[in-house]
């Protein structure tokens, strides 16, 4: 069980008005296995589609036959990227304004490419018809390390793009002062540098990708089923991709079984799908599988990193990083458009830095596309990786606590707003205190005993402390969009005339618990019980334009969207609540739930008897109307930035080299919580998830580019065995920016997780086995070849 | 989805009635028991079988663990929890409860079976590691009659085993002793995977010196395989420290394991050695009684 520092919820908490710890209104039907996926739907007269995809990782395409496919009894149509080049839907954009192949024609660049999409009147005889595809290839070199991509040698992948003539992605990007970062270096009294991966790996939803497009030659309307993190987003990219009239598209998102931002692009089977139903005038019904989700999806991070950071009068004062981005064959990684890394620049971290300089270049691989950002705002997971595994060699070079070092160099409290020197504006914070509590409920100082006790006797137990500081909730319209979409969200909330609300969010849920948390929103802004408060989403013709749920983005954008369109509904029954008491607005004042005259507060109107009012034939105010309703855009003044101090326990057996994870202690500092409970389920979440990526989560690949990772066989994920009984914590620090003082959390344990536990298996091994730095997976195998004095990167 | 290649399917209602429709159907046929290797397999493809005849209706005459002859007698249709739980292996084999206990997960364990996990050979597979040490016999069923195999001759080769086309594996007979104790010691990456490594350790221990031993290894060669040099070594001699670290040497030495996403070979090696003086160290206090 969660120790928390929080109370346990009392009777009276479990249905708050507002704020608390609610229990989620959508488990009911999750937890009866009552959820509405999208293979759970199937529409009258729906064909099913199966893809094709390339043995290779590189090989040009001499031919395909499709005759033998066309033969089958049950098959429909068989498209090839030919059939697409007349609907023009051979290629499409990808979220970084790079081309992606929708089906391969010329080449393909990636095994597991897309090459050829058989429709057929039902799965089986689709996924049949696939081993009657004759295509004849001719193998290339691949191009499978990325701090080789660049050699002049380098078989060129992405030949057709014109003036394309190495494998350079994106050229090199740079954030801060690089001779500033140099003076700051020229003066320290330590640095320490290092190489370091954060290896591919994968959000590997449980739920994988899939659509039903259903289009209608009659209409021309499109109606897509579909589980995606950004429908409105999507539509707008399917009207540009399709040249279809935006209007005329409908997407409805099923509940969907994570998305963990592995469902954040348009991939190529959706816009086979699409063409699908085109040509065969019919719904088409696409899922891919494990396999297909694994090997060609998004994947995530994937940078090989070099840092060096430096100290002076016993605190951090310099980092320089530079990065190679391995972005796989085509560049799909997902980011705001003026930010190349993403967010990766905020790897200054929690620090008050005197420099820092940062570069990132990105190269074409022949792997699967992406990186996206799994459960991370925008490489901000890659970020404090790179920073806490810098502080952590730092501090073990100087002989200083890891948690000593980072409270000298923390960020002070009375700093904030902080302009770090790369550009962020960090808005509030009191980072000592947080690692303080953290401290506490470790009980580090004993820890540290025994530690020292355990290694007298022979025994491996590490300690290992990371401190992150997020960017989330992308973001203010100045400074960021996506293709050309600003990052805001609306919000449009109806009172019908019982009292019961509706409110329609841009967000997308994959998991989140938006259903309860937003409820909760208007219940604490209207006062009205949270289960009287509908939540809308999912469908783009019944919910305002936004650009969905990735980067934590949905409590700091649309939580702020809900907040003001409340406040707005509020205002306005101010108004009648006026009329109906035959007093001017001013005169009156609100708590929860009720409008009532200054200095009598006998004399009020319940928020039901307002909207009653509201839609009555009785007198409403002079020029009102009519109804209680409001709508919103919320574009955010900046982002949130949520912290926390997390602390692992590891034991490590001397002879096997396994790691076990006894404690993991994260305190959270993400401002107001809305709903407790369903942050604590964020929190472990996230743990859980940065478990596997620090100790068994990674896509390899050998010489010829295959895949080594395509199942959950070979790409593991945790369970709850894995996972210890993860300790909590929290401070508050409310964003002063934002309306309800929330700031993001989703993606906090993802980012600080992996850093604390790679520290505590550094730490078990430093003083035996004089282990400076190991790249994660930390699986035994490669636990052991670092305890033999050979560390190696994974492949 | 993932969906298998289309293959027919019948339901056996006897054992003489599957051994009949294996024979008529030759040796695309396939026995589905448990299910739990040979799906996985026919969805990712990888197994084609064109019919398969499922024996899950003969759990009356297939599914026990008794007594019987101075042997313990497993049926082959014996699911793995139904192992796991057994106090009656537990009392004289332990090796398969400290097996079962990190075989997969419940789902798995639920359906798996004894016989499937023997047939399948898979070289990562635990419990022919611990049928191999205990030096069990399989009874094997077909047209015309059974015999009775020795572990030690049942694989032939990864996936390959001895079993006919037209055969069934119906039991696993383990001869009991008294002074018998036994181990399993297993690394894995994560709980419910494959073994990065595995040993199986049995001993019987007579007046203080090891009267019988057996030492066989999972994922650490192309097949189960059974360290011999390091049973020859144990058998006569008094159960040490020392005598294990030295038979973990040679299980070291004579495994055969490949690079794979689980390791390098130096590693696979070095878990070898580890693993063995565990499994023969426990097997040994269970013997003289030391530990329940």
């Amino acid at each position: 069980m969660a120790v928390t520092t929080e109370n346990l919820p009392s009777g009276e908490q479990e249905r708050p008005i507002g704020f608390g710890r609610l229990k989620r209104k959508e488990d009911a039907r999750f937890i009866r296995g009552k959820g509405n996926y999208l293979d759970d739907i199937r529409l009258p007269g729906m064909l099913h589609a199966a893809i094709l995809r390339s043995p290779y990782a590189h090989a040009k395409i001499n031919s395909i036959d499709t005759s033998a496919a066309l033969a089958h009894p049950n098959v429909a149509a068989v498209i090839t990227a030919k059939d697409l080049e007349t609907l023009g839907l051979a290629w499409m954009p990808t979220i970084s304004y790079d081309t992606q192949a929708v089906l391969a024609g010329d080449k393909v660049r990636f095994q597991g490419q897309e090459v050829a999409c058989v429709i057929a009147t039902d799965e089986y005889s689709a996924r049949d018809a696939l081993a009657l595809i004759e295509v004849d290839y001719d193998p290339l070199p691949a191009v499978v390390n990325a701090r080789k991509a660049l050699d002049p040698d380098a078989p060129l992948i992405r030949d057709d793009k014109q003036g394309q003539l190495d494998n350079l992605a994106s050229p090199t990007w740079e954030a801060g002062d690089e001779e500033a970062a140099d003076r700051v270096f020229a003066e320290a009294d330590v640095v320490v540098e290092q190489d370091m991966i954060y290896p591919r790996c994968h959000p590997a939803p449980l739920e994988t990708c899939g659509m039903i497009a259903d289009f209608n030659p009659q209409t021309g309307q499109l109606d897509i089923y579909n589980g995606n993190q950004a429908p409105h987003a999507h539509r707008t990219v399917y009207a540009h991709v399709a040249g279809l009239a935006e209007h005329m598209i409908r997407i409805r998102c099923n509940d969907i079984g994570g998305g963990f931002g592995n469902k954040v692009p348009v991939y190529p089977g959706y816009v086979c799908a699409i063409a699908g139903s085109i040509v065969a005038g019919r719904p088409v019904k696409w899922i891919e599988d494990r396999s297909e989700n694994l090997m060609s999806t998004g994947f995530a991070r994937d940078y090989v990193m070099h840092g060096a950071i430096c100290a002076k009068d016993g605190r951090i004062t310099g980092l320089k990083v530079d990065v190679i981005a391995d972005h796989g064959a085509f560049d799909s990684t997902a980011q705001p458009t003026k930010f190349p890394a993403g967010f990766f620049h905020i790897c200054c971290g929690s620090y008050a830095l005197e420099a820092a300089h940062v570069k990132v270049k990105a190269v074409y691989t022949n792997k699967a596309p992406g990186g996206v950002a799994y459960r991370c705002s925008f490489r901000i997971t890659e970020a404090v990786y790179l920073v806490e595994r810098m502080v952590g060699a730092l501090a073990m070079e100087m002989g200083v606590d890891p948690i000593e070092l980072r409270m000298r160099s923390f960020i002070a409290p009375e700093q904030f707003p902080y302009e770090t020197t790369t550009g962020w504006t960090f808005d509030s914070g009191d980072y000592a205190n947080t690692m303080r509590v953290a401290m506490e409920i470790a009980g580090y100082d004993e820890l540290r005993r025994e530690q020292a006790e355990k290694r007298a006797r022979g025994e491996l137990m590490g300690i290992g402390v990371a401190f992150f500081t997020e960017g989330v909730g992308a973001g203010p319209r100045k400074h960021m969009d996506i293709l050309g979409l600003s990052m805001n969200d609306g919000a449009d909330l109806r009172i019908h005339p019982s009292g019961k609300a509706v409110v329609s969010l841009s967000c997308q849920t994959q998991g989140q618990g938006h259903e309860t948390t937003f409820a909760q929103i208007v219940a604490e802004e209207l006062g009205i019980p949270p289960e009287d408060v509908e939540v809308r989403h999912g469908d783009t013709d019944k919910s305002p334009y936004g650009l969905g749920t990735y980067g934590s983005r949905s409590t700091p954008v649309s939580g702020g969207a809900v907040a003001i369109v409340s406040r707005k509904v509020r205002d306005k029954a101010r108004l009648i609540a006026a009329t109906m008491l035959e007093t001017r607005p001013e005169d009156l004042a609100w708590e929860k739930g009720r409008w009532y005259v200054k200095g009598d507060p006998e004399q009020g109107v319940l928020i039901e008897q307002i909207a009653a009012r509201a839609y009555s034939g009785e007198p409403l105010p002079e020029g009102y109307e009519g109804g209680l309703d409001a709508q919103v855009i919320y574009d955010p003044p900046n982002l949130t930035y949520p912290y926390g101090a997390y602390i692992a326990v590891v034991d490590i057996d001397p002879e096997t080299a396994a790691v076990k994870v006894r404690r993991f202690i994260a305190v959270d500092d993400c401002g107001v919580r809305i709903n407790p409970m369903i942050v604590d389920g964020q929190i472990h979440g996230g743990i859980a998830e940065g478990i596997g990526i620090a100790l068994m989560e990674v896509i390899t690949f050998d010489e010829e580019g295959n895949c080594l990772n395509g199942s959950f066989m070979d790409y593991l994920i945790p369970t709850a065995l894995e996972c210890p009984d993860f300790e909590l914590g929290a401070t508050v620090t409310p964003c002063p920016h934002h309306p309800l003082g929330a700031k993001g959390v989703g993606e906090s344990p993802n980012v600080g997780t992996p850093p604390a536990i790679v520290a505590a298996v550094i730490d078990a091994l430093h003083e035996t086995h004089g282990v400076t730095h190991i790249d994660m997976p930390c699986t035994p195998a490669r636990v052991w070849a670092a305890m033999q004095g050979r560390p190696e990167p994974p492949q | 989805m993932q969906t298998p290649a289309p293959f027919e399917y019948e339901r056996a209602t006897s054992l003489a009635g599957a051994i009949a429709a294996l024979k008529a159907a030759g040796a695309e046929a396939r026995v589905i028991a448990g299910g739990h290797s040979l799906l996985p397999m026919m969805k990712l493809r990888l197994a084609s079988p064109e019919r398969l005849i499922d024996i899950n209706d003969l759990e009356s005459d297939l599914a026990y663990i008794r007594e019987q002859q101075g042997e313990i007698r497993i049926g082959a249709l014996t699911r793995h929890a139904e192992l796991l739980d057994s106090e009656l292996l537990a009392e004289h084999f332990p090796v398969f409860r400290d097996a079962e206990e990190v075989i997969a997960d419940p789902v798995v364990r639920n359906r798996g079976t004894i016989g499937g996990s023997l047939c399948q050979a898979d070289p990562g597979e635990d419990l022919s590691a611990v049928c191999a040490a205990l030096k069990a016999h399989v009874v094997l069923q077909g047209p015309s009659g059974e015999r009775i195999v020795a572990m030690r001759e049942f694989q032939l080769g990864p996936y390959v085993t001895v079993v006919a086309p037209d055969e069934i594996l119906t039991e696993v007979r383990i001869r009991t002793s008294p002074g018998a104790g036994s181990a399993y010691e297993k690394v894995e990456r994560r709980a419910g995977d494959f073994a990065i490594g595995a040993a199986a350790a049995a001993l019987e221990i007579e007046g203080g010196t090891i009267a019988a031993a057996g030492v066989a290894l999972s994922a650490l060669a192309p097949t189960t395989i059974e360290i011999t040099r390091a049973e020859e070594l144990l058998r006569g001699a008094r159960p040490s420290e020392e005598l294990f670290e030295q038979a973990g040497g040679i299980a070291s030495e004579d495994c055969a394991p490949m690079a794979d996403g689980r390791g390098p070979v130096d590693y696979k090696r070095h878990l070898a050695g580890v693993l063995t003086k565990r499994a023969l160290r426990r097997a040994a206090a269970r013997a003289l009684q030391t530990e329940a």
